[in-house]
């Protein structure tokens, strides 16, 4: 009895630790063993067991455009972002400048305002300029909440830069140019990926922006939460776990090459 | 001829330090000009459309500078703008309690399986945010087991509810807002060097004590970091409390959200944005300052 209380106390924090994992994974195992729900009009009961879901994910009305929406303006705002946010980011890690405190603000910002106020705002600005909401001006608005993620995502990588790397490559005669494109960008490399990452899943997984700047335009998570109220098809739940899926997947290759990598330097 | 060759040397250099010195510039304007034009300039029509009045038809508005939109908007909505902040600070509080030990777990206690770990930590973020508070919603909901579970063990009668619940909208956003806690705790505990620790042992406090003293104090930044990643997102949300709550449980963001969708009723809903936005924002700076200074004592 005394070992076993010990063995408690000892590890309190590792039983902690399991317990909360099982409450973060709880409605994915949920989401996914309901992929292959064998139900006819809402997904609430266990009924059976089928492939038929993930056989065809388009099987439900309008969800695959949804899906297609969702991925071409994630792709595009991540794109963009990336390309803005990894500039700025060089600009604030490398350089002195005035007026930089203004610039911090500025990137801060976006990450401390709601993102219902940021909606809201937005599509006060299209409809007094008389835009009308629709797919450019959602890529629009992802990029402008992604911008800041990215920056400070390569930022930080940029900071933990070992300086001497480069002074080496300058002392072995790479100029400025060479330098940069054969030391400093595949170091900082790994934190544009992340950043990139980063960016796609905020966008791909954006609602609340989406659903004042979309228009008649249909997204993903539109689409869920639209259905929600209905009953969501189980098809959303299989588009749901294959999204998870590759998301891990892609994340756990990118730690395996970055040892590797690691490993043979 | 030398002197003006050194003349025009010195220039060219001065023109090469000058385009270095703007190069910064011409790096960030891109993506300033982006904010500036998608973030500040909507913000600035966010603030002059809340002191609008409606004009003639519905949907048109004019400029009447009528500053008791905000009156007005508070007085109508202060439940919900009340609300919205209490149940945030409960979830970023439950978040705290949740996500501390996990984090010390992940930085401390797990050795090789580090980074798997710390993956698996933000795994669920993968999955679609909605579909992870659908997911709540039927799990909590009549059909689910764990109501059906509750009710055979009489731990709840069987007319009472989980979801349309202020617990399930509380618990809904401690769930959904949590890795955003997690990973900055991980994130300053990671970096705190393992000797401290050893030495506070070696220097004879015990396990509670060199908590207190050591591990806590040096993951302040960590806490500061979650907590404000947490709160601000949960105080603007209106998703869990749309899927989650019922009418009694409508927070600040539900009310914005129809005002402009469903009302059409531009200035109010601005108002409320904004005051939304105004006092987060002084929230935050003084709980940055508070903790700032609690840090240094």
């Amino acid at each position: 009895m005394n070992q076993l209380t010990r063995w408690f106390s000892r590890n309190l924090v590792r039983i902690y630790a399991c317990v909360g994992f099982a409450y973060l994974f709880l409605p994915i195992i949920y989401t996914f063993a309901f992929s292959f729900n064998n139900s006819t009009k809402s997904n609430l009961v266990w009924v059976g067991f089928t492939w038929n879901n993930w056989r065809n994910p388009c099987g439900a009305p309008d969800i695959c455009n949804a899906l297609g929406n969702s991925l071409k303006i994630g792709v595009l705002a991540t794109f963009l972002a990336t390309i803005l946010g990894t500039l700025m980011a060089f600009a604030m890690g490398r350089y002195a400048f005035k007026g930089r405190p203004i610039i911090n603000i500025l990137i801060f910002l976006p990450m401390a305002t709601p993102e219902i106020v940021m909606g809201a705002s937005l599509l006060t600005m299209f409809i007094s300029f008389g835009f009308n909401p629709g797919f450019w001006t959602i890529v629009i608005a992802h990029v402008m909440f992604c911008i800041s993620f990215v920056v400070v995502t390569v930022k930080a990588r940029i900071a933990s830069l070992d300086p001497r790397l480069e002074q080496a490559a300058m002392d072995l005669y790479a100029n400025e140019r060479e330098t940069f494109r054969r030391v400093t960008l595949p170091l900082v490399a790994p934190g544009i990926a992340a950043a990139a990452l980063l960016a796609f899943s905020l966008s791909f997984d954006d609602f609340v922006i989406t659903n004042f700047n979309s228009g008649d335009v249909n997204t993903f998570p539109k689409f869920v939460y639209i259905s929600a109220q209905r009953g969501l098809p189980p098809q959303a739940n299989v588009i749901g776990s294959s999204m998870f899926l590759i998301a891990l997947i892609i994340v756990l290759l990118g730690q395996f090459v970055g040892r590797r990598r690691a490993g043979v330097r | 001829m030398s002197t003006a060759l050194l003349h025009t040397g010195s220039q060219e250099r001065k023109a090469l330090i000058s385009k270095k010195k703007l190069l910064p510039y011409w790096l960030l304007a891109p993506g300033i000009v982006w904010l500036i034009i998608f973030f500040l300039v909507p913000i600035y029509q966010l603030i002059s459309t809340s002191t609008q009045t409606q004009g003639n038809g519905i949907g048109t508005y004019v400029q009447t500078y009528r500053f008791a939109n905000f009156i007005d908007a508070i007085t109508s909505s202060k439940g919900q703008l009340f609300r919205s902040f209490e149940y945030a600070f409960l979830a970023t509080t439950f978040a705290l309690i949740i996500s501390y030990p996990l984090a010390y777990a992940v930085a401390f206690k797990s050795g090789r399986w580090k980074n798997t770990l710390l993956v698996l930590v933000v795994a669920p973020f993968f999955c679609s945010f909605l579909l992870r508070t659908v997911a709540w919603e039927q799990i909590l909901g009549e059909q689910g087991l764990v109501i059906k579970t509750l009710r055979v063990l009489h731990i709840i009668g069987a007319q009472g509810h989980l979801t349309a619940t202020p617990f399930a909208v509380v618990a809904g956003l401690t769930y959904n807002f949590l890795p955003f806690m997690t990973l900055p705790l991980y994130a300053s505990l990671e970096r705190i060097d393992i000797r401290m620790m050893e030495a506070s042992g070696d220097l004879y406090a015990n396990a509670i004590a060199t908590f207190r003293k050591v591990t806590l104090p040096l993951s302040l930044p960590g806490v500061v970091a979650g907590t404000l990643l947490t709160f601000i997102p949960a105080a603007g949300d209106y998703i869990n409390a749309e899927l989650l709550g019922n009418p009694g449980t409508k927070m600040i963001g539900n009310v914005i959200e129809a005002r402009y969708l469903e009302i059409v009723d531009y200035p109010g809903a601005a108002a409320l944005s904004l005051i939304l936005m105004v006092s987060i924002l002084i929230l935050v700076m003084a709980y940055v300052k508070r903790s700032g200074t609690e840090e240094l004592v």
